[in-house]
């Protein structure tokens, strides 16, 4: 029972982690991009569309190309012409909700749900798995999550150990200050939204191979937004953030459970208590930081 | 006092006409790559929203009341240099206090009964962004965050109310009972959908207007939108409280936004209420440059986009979600043309 509650929220929590942390990159630079909801809406219907093609693994890759495709639109914006963030976010998520609806109606046919793809299959990691409680929750699960699993430490060490990440913080903090020390700001904002917009394709890819098995309109349905909701939960650091995503997975998985027993409780308290969650976390972040 | 900067002022008529001009283009242009035939969707775009006078009654118009009031909505918060990212999540809420207030009025006559719903609308709106006030005030945690939060907490009410107190009586669907007669705002003219709401939403903007450039809280309300720092310096303005005041305002709008879409059109409440009337809005306020006339007319238009697709979808099978493409490229073109004016100067 715990045992099953745990891997539906490993599973949930693999594509919220991945866009997470690419998100998290991204904000390190100063810049918050809402347009990752639409990245993984992109990299949904990317996966969905290579994965129908040519089995998994073009499912990926395409899922990747189309994150990283809607993210250069943001940053072209974004950076390029310095337009406000959030209002470009907020157009480029709009714009990929419909292109990406209008072409799925035009390559999927209107059935849309009854398509059926190649997914990613469980592997099952040998000795691991084996962990009483938590081995088979965390280690027979998805390639996409045990790529999560490297993907923490890699972006920790991106983000503090790299003159690149030190470039990324230094714009994030002030950019005037990194500019006068020669950080080109623009063009290292860029890499770190080209990045986020592949992690979050490859979160799409997750959703869609691992996790739901087909593409429909609109399928990511805010999980882009959660997760920067999760990326203020965990503070911008790949860590905690990756235990913030676990979080809102498991409180998701729970929603199932909750549902099934018939408690007292409404179930939409657990739907609703991540977000609640997330609020009390931003409001305890010392003050003026924005 | 120096002039507004050009973020408030938005860009111009020209600018607008050109974006959505763009947007139209890029529209037709996709859907030929798409492999739709374009000839007939534009023509079915044009039949649902300009094509009959049913369409203009009881499609366009009744689709642009809430984008104009939520472009509204939008626009309070933008004067005063905040970003209301949330006003689905306060519709929602106003929807779900007018849908209880309009269950609760049926003894009543409508000049008394309506009102109450509405003004119940407006109050739970309102209610929904004292949180991100506080946030921002006590906490400096920007509303772009916490109303983004409270939209998907919204949601969960909303079905939260239709699967629980609000539910409909033999308990089976998740949505309200309907709400009293006396609720309902009454129809313009026989025979089409459009209501009452849609004079309330004009009635609105001129409101808005005046308290914009006839008011001294308009006056401030600009003065902090252009920069809080200067307006406290030079005019001893209170800049958080004048920004409380336009996010709470902006919050009471988008919730009457809610329940005017209730009292004038569902009768009742369901989950997805709101077809993302609350970031369409967002398209519509910049379109409008932030302007209450402007909005109105960037509401009609993007009302008629919204009615339009539903033909599209009917007849010619492109999704309705087509339209999002529109609305995108119209704010893409807006920000980029305002940022190379503001560069220019």
């Amino acid at each position: 029972m715990i045992g099953d509650l745990l891997t539906a929220a490993v599973r949930v929590a693999t594509p919220l982690a991945l866009a997470a942390i690419g998100e998290t990159v991204v904000e390190r630079g100063g810049v918050i991009n809402l347009g990752i909801e639409g990245a993984m809406l992109a990299g949904a219907f990317g996966a969905a569309v290579g994965a129908g093609a040519a089995g998994t693994g073009a499912g990926v890759a395409a899922a990747l190309l189309a994150g990283v495709a809607t993210a250069a639109i943001f940053a072209a914006i974004a950076i390029g012409v310095r337009a406000d963030q959030i209002i470009t976010g907020t157009a480029v998520t709009l714009g990929t909700t419909g292109l990406t609806g209008v072409i799925a109606r035009r390559v999927f046919g209107d059935g849309g749900a009854g398509l059926s793809l190649p997914t990613l299959a469980k592997v099952r990691i040998p000795g691991l798995s084996n962990i009483p409680l938590i081995g088979e929750p965390f280690f027979n699960q998805s390639s996409l999550t045990y790529f999560t699993y490297l993907v923490i430490p890699l972006a920790g060490w991106l983000i503090f150990r790299t003159r690149y990440g030190l470039e990324l913080r230094a714009a994030g903090e002030s950019p005037q200050a990194a500019a006068a020390v020669g950080v080109r700001v623009g063009r290292v904002q860029t890499v770190a939204i080209l990045l986020g917009g592949a992690m979050a394709g490859l979160a799409g890819a997750s959703l869609v191979l691992a996790q739901v098995g087909t593409f429909t309109e609109r399928m990511t349905g805010g999980r882009g937004f959660i997760a920067i909701a999760i990326v203020v939960l965990g503070r911008q650091r790949p860590g905690p953030v990756a235990a913030a995503a676990l979080l809102f997975g498991g409180a998701t998985a729970l929603q199932y459970v909750v549902q099934a027993s018939g408690s007292g409780v409404p179930y939409q308290l657990w739907i609703a208590l991540p977000y609640l969650l997330a609020l009390a976390v931003v409001a305890r972040r010392r003050p003026g930081r924005n | 006092m120096t002039a507004p900067r050009s973020q408030s002022a938005g860009p111009g008529i020209l600018e607008a006409v050109l974006a959505f001009g763009v947007g139209l283009l890029l529209l037709a242009a996709f859907l030929a790559v798409a492999g739709f035939d374009v000839g007939a969707s534009l023509a079915a775009l044009w039949r649902g929203a300009f094509g009959s006078w049913y369409a203009i009654s009881s499609a366009t118009l009744v689709r642009a009341t809430p984008l104009i009031i939520l472009g509204l909505a939008f626009t309070i918060a933008s004067k005063g240099g905040a970003l209301n990212i949330g006003m689905e999540g306060q519709f929602a809420l106003g929807a779900i206090a007018a849908t209880w207030a309009g269950l609760h009025v049926a003894a009543l006559p409508p000049y008394f009964a309506i009102p109450m719903v509405l003004g119940a609308g407006a109050i739970a709106g309102a209610a929904w962004m004292l949180l991100p006030v506080a946030l921002r005030l006590r906490f400096g945690v920007t509303e772009v965050i916490s109303t983004l939060l409270l939209n998907f907490v919204a949601d969960a009410a909303v079905s939260y109310a239709v699967t629980g107190p609000l539910q409909e009586p033999s308990h089976i669907y998740p949505q309200s009972g309907p709400i009293a007669l006396s609720a309902q705002l009454p129809k313009l003219v026989s025979g089409a959908r459009m209501h009452l709401g849609l004079p309330i939403a004009l009635l609105l903007a001129l409101l808005v207007g005046l308290l914009f450039w006839k008011s001294r809280w308009g006056f401030r309300l600009r003065a902090v939108g252009a920069g809080a720092t200067a307006a406290k310096v030079t005019g001893g303005i209170a800049a958080s409280g004048v920004l409380a005041t336009a996010l709470l305002w902006s919050g009471a709008l988008a919730g009457l936004g809610g329940a005017v879409e209730v009292s004038g059109v569902s009768y009742a409440l369901y989950q997805n209420l709101s077809p993302g009337y609350g970031f369409t809005a967002i398209a519509v306020a910049l379109l409008g440059r932030l302007q209450p006339l402007g909005v109105v007319i960037a509401g009609l238009l993007f009302g008629a986009l919204e009615a339009g697709a539903g033909a599209m979808q009917r007849d010619a099978g492109v999704p309705a979600v087509a339209v999002q493409v529109v609305e995108a490229v119209v704010i893409l073109t807006l920000v980029v043309l305002t940022r190379r004016q503001e560069r220019a100067l």
